[in-house]
């Protein structure tokens, strides 16, 4: 058995998004809490914005389940950026035990998922989970610089500028996180950085099929099954893995780099992707839902992709790996 | 389906959408044709000016690195060069800007470490193996000047 059922399953208290222009301007764009157009969040390097962009989606999920930055007994975060300086600077003001993690851009599914097992298992009654990314930093750091004047791949997908954060509690009116499934690292052998739906997919297939198969729900028992960012190759990839491996899962499925932007308007080719894409559509878009009540039942699925540049650079592949948190309004 | 490492990776190759090569060749000759008609325009134009020969040689490339890393810094190059591509890249504005965007990027990190090693980052290789390839050139030609 693969999947955790989360006993006393944490409820999500509080939820923020912070997002930059391209962002705002996408079909999401009335759903996040806060956005710069500027994109600099009144900071002087992409890497500090990054930043405030964490300790701005902290403190906004915090405010808006009405509780002190003292009633937070653990963060896990993570982001980019190398040795997680995105989360460690941002969070530091917070001055609470942080777990800094590095899953790729399934950083937030990692951090929800530690965070209400830790819940979960009675060590911590309130915990956060917050990720980050920043198309700036990230390209700095992964690809060129941002005035190099090159054209991008087809397949390639856009770093979003966004952050999301989680206040779980053991006590709450929910949703709720209530079940879980870590993922395992899968590497088909991709090694094309401009094609990250490619080398991410076989890994979420990975963990759909397991999380089917070990509980025996079809994908119709939820009203979404959402990928953290395959984008528009990985989606279709996964649509037909699933549906050979004999489960249908086209009529609930999307993915948050498919959702973040506008398909074709955007110039975003594939889509988003990076730690903050699925993080803020979750935080902004499919919490608001919960709230309104259009969505009980959803299966997060972020996906990250392990790989850095100079793993590539010496011929590396590009291993994937997807967390499954299952967001529920009803404890199950 | 089959699901092996090879298996997978044909599959996703052929999966993939590919470049819009006839596009991007027809941008990649206007503009760079464009580019090259507007040099040589220069070129006539200082030799009217009655400049000497070697100093217009000269002249017209400066004149295009500085527009090149000027277009660069007020941030209209990378938006010509997603149209133009290899037409923005291979004349000496792609150099240009190869040199110019890092240095506006790394100067955040100082202007020893972040400036000055950084900026060489994607032109360093270009020049490392020019200079390189000069020197072998340079040695073949003058072997065969031994039997000529």
């Amino acid at each position: 058995m693969n999947v955790i059922r989360l006993k006393h399953a944490p409820s999500v208290v509080g939820y923020a998004s912070v997002v930059g222009k391209k962002e705002h301007e996408g079909p999401l764009g009335a759903d996040f809490d806060l956005h710069d157009d500027a994109g600099t969040f009144g900071m002087d390097t992409w890497e500090k914005s990054e930043s405030e962009m964490q300790r701005l989606a902290l403190n906004t999920a915090l405010a808006k389940a009405k509780l002190s930055p003292d009633a937070v007994k653990a963060i896990f975060a993570g982001d980019l950026l190398n040795q997680c300086t995105g989360s460690a600077y941002g969070l530091l003001s917070f001055s609470k035990p942080f777990f800094g993690l590095y899953g790729a851009c399934s950083t937030f599914a990692e951090g929800t998922m530690l965070a209400s097992l830790m819940i979960g298992a009675g060590y911590f009654d309130v915990c956060a989970a917050v990720s980050s990314s920043h198309f700036c930093s990230a390209e700095r750091q992964f690809r060129f610089p941002l005035e190099y004047g090159g054209q991008r791949a087809p397949t390639a997908q856009w770093t979003a500028t966004a952050a999301g954060a989680f206040v779980l509690s053991a006590e709450g009116a929910g949703p709720y996180i209530t079940e879980v499934l870590p993922g395992t690292i899968v590497d088909k052998g991709i090694r094309d950085a401009n094609n990250m739906g490619a080398a991410m997919a076989p890994a979420a297939v990975d963990t759909m099929k397991k999380y089917f198969e070990d509980t025996g729900h079809s994908p119709d028992d939820f009203d979404m099954i959402l990928t953290g960012d395959l984008g528009l190759e990985g989606h279709s990839i996964a649509v037909e893995f699933m549906k050979a491996s004999g489960c249908d899962i086209q009529n609930v499925y999307n993915d948050c780099g498919l959702l973040l932007y506008g398909a074709g308007t955007q110039d975003v080719h594939c889509g988003g992707s990076g730690c903050g894409c699925s993080a803020s559509v979750v935080c902004g878009h499919i919490m608001r839902r919960f709230q309104k009540g259009e969505l009980h039942n959803v299966l997060y699925i972020a996906t990250g992709a392990l790989m850095s540049p100079d793993s590539l650079k010496q011929g590396g592949t590009i291993p994937g790996i997807a967390h499954l948190v299952r967001i529920s309004s009803e404890r199950i | 389906m089959n699901t092996d490492s090879k298996s997978y990776q044909k599959y996703a190759k052929k999966h993939a959408p590919k470049s819009p090569i006839f596009r991007d060749c027809v941008c990649a000759f206007l503009v760079g044709g464009l580019i090259c008609t507007f040099a040589e325009g220069l070129y006539h134009l200082y030799l009217f000016w009655k400049l000497p020969e070697d100093t217009v040689k000269i002249l017209v490339p400066c004149t295009l690195i500085f527009l090149a890393a000027f277009f660069t810094g007020i941030g209209i190059f990378d938006d010509i060069a997603r149209f133009a591509g290899a037409g923005t890249l291979v004349p000496i504005t792609g150099f240009a800007n190869a040199m110019a965007s890092p240095a506006i990027d790394d100067k955040s990190e100082g202007l020893v470490m972040g400036v000055g090693a950084k900026m060489f980052t994607i032109a360093g290789p270009v020049i490392v193996y020019g200079v390189l390839t000069s020197v072998l050139y340079g040695v073949v030609y003058w072997i065969w000047g031994l039997f000529l």
